[in-house]
């Protein structure tokens, strides 16, 4: 059996480990509800972009544009957004398993696709496989601006439009609730599946100068915005992923304290039982 | 008098929701003026200011890569970036602006001196809204 000291000592680092914990349990809730605000924010500026799409794809025939065909595909572009630190539970090691599950699946040579990565876990696993990172971006922060991430996403679509990648695939964890977070996939490019159906359709637009022109301006700005949608639903998952890992952690040290102290007292039992019957065979002896 | 609701959204939040009486801007194509019950009509605009005139009040906002989107009720201004005056950080485009005219000073490629155009053009934008020289 450990020593008094030895079980006195776990308590001890267990304690300020759950200290720990628990702090960045709760500086990863305040960041989750900021995260939440930001997705919320987000949301008027991406309904209203798409409903403007869609009605330009429903009211004109002849509107096309490079960005809404799909073509041969001769190489694949994959986003995938991850954290920068880890400590967030089963976060980035989920994408990041579907993603190369998918790249395993699909492709042979490290020619037939083009990875993008946000977030420094995702860059280094790939580095790690030798896989080539074509652009990567790291140290975006919790709150991030759509300037932050601005180049990256307009570098990504400019890949598709000047025909490096023929289709585009973005991977994040979905943020459904503070308890789950779900690894989702989506083609960004080309926008085939624009949403057409609903009040949008209604309205016909004068298009000034034209609609050429303003597919032109409009559609990368779509795909620039779907990406930071994606990167927005990305963080809120980040942190309450974060938040649950460390709550569970704080329970879990919970839970080895009270095992701790239940040994450290019996131990601490067991000497003063001893330390009695020693006293008492002493006093015995003399008799 | 009419107005038309004005709203200016951002990927970082709603800008501004208002009536106003009058839209001035600088499209693509050149100066729009929109007044109330102008047909549907949707429109990119140009790294530029754009004018609201309210009853008594008017209000500039720069942006920069934005299209406008008009009901005959409601205008509609999604832009990448949009700020009121009041908002805009003089510093901040201030240095913008020295880093791309030496940037283009130094004319590298091709890419690269556009992006340090637009990145003068956008600074020089949120100077002169915040200044109010027109």
């Amino acid at each position: 059996m450990a020593s008094l000291r030895d079980i006195k000592g776990r308590i001890n680092s267990t304690k300020k480990t759950k200290q720990i914990t628990k702090a960045m349990e709760m500086v990863s809730a305040a960041k989750l509800n900021r995260a939440e605000e930001n997705a919320r924010h987000f949301v008027p500026y991406s309904e209203k972009i798409q409903e403007v799409v869609a009605s330009i794809a429903a009211g004109g025939g002849d509107a096309s544009h490079p960005m809404l065909e799909a073509r041969d595909v001769k190489r694949t572009g994959y986003l995938v957004i991850t954290s920068d630190r880890g400590l967030a539970g089963a976060y980035n090691s989920s994408v990041l398993r579907k993603v190369y599950q998918q790249i395993r699946q699909h492709h042979s040579s490290a020619g037939e696709y083009a990875l993008i990565t946000m977030g420094r876990v995702g860059r280094d696993f790939f580095r790690k496989r030798n896989m080539p990172v074509d652009r990567d971006i790291t140290a975006i922060s919790d709150q991030p601006d759509f300037a932050d991430i601005k180049d990256i996403a307009s570098e990504t679509v400019r890949l598709f439009t000047d025909g490096e990648i023929d289709q585009l695939f973005i991977y994040y964890n979905h943020y459904v609730s503070a308890m789950t977070q779900e690894v989702t996939e989506k083609k960004v490019l080309p926008l085939t599946n624009i949403n057409v159906e609903g009040k949008a359709s209604t309205s016909s637009y004068e298009y000034e100068p034209n609609q050429e022109e303003i597919l032109e301006v409009l559609l990368p700005q779509y795909a620039e915005s779907i990406i930071y949608g994606a990167l927005l639903d990305g963080k809120a998952s980040e942190h309450a992923a974060r938040m649950t890992a460390m709550k569970s952690a704080t329970d879990n040290a919970d839970d080895l304290i009270g095992d701790l102290s239940l040994s450290y007292n019996r131990a601490r039992q067991a000497a003063i039982t001893q330390e009695i019957t020693e006293i008492v065979g002493g006093a015995a002896a003399l008799e | 008098m009419k107005t038309l609701t004005v709203s200016v959204v951002t990927p970082d939040g709603p800008v501004l929701e208002d009536a106003y009486q009058m839209v001035s801007c600088k499209a693509e194509s050149g100066e729009l003026g929109i007044l109330p019950g102008h047909i549907p009509m949707v429109a990119p605009l140009t790294i530029s200011a754009v004018r609201l005139k309210g009853e008594g009040s008017s209000e500039r906002i720069a942006v920069s890569g934005g299209f406008l989107e008009v009901r005959p009720d409601k205008v509609t201004i999604l832009a990448q970036s949009a700020e009121k005056p009041s908002d805009i950080d003089v510093d901040r485009a201030r240095k913008a602006k020295e880093r791309a005219e030496q940037r283009m000073a130094e004319k590298q490629a091709d890419i690269d001196f556009r992006r340090a155009e637009h990145a003068l053009k956008r600074a020089i934008n949120r100077l002169d809204v915040k200044d109010n020289n027109f």
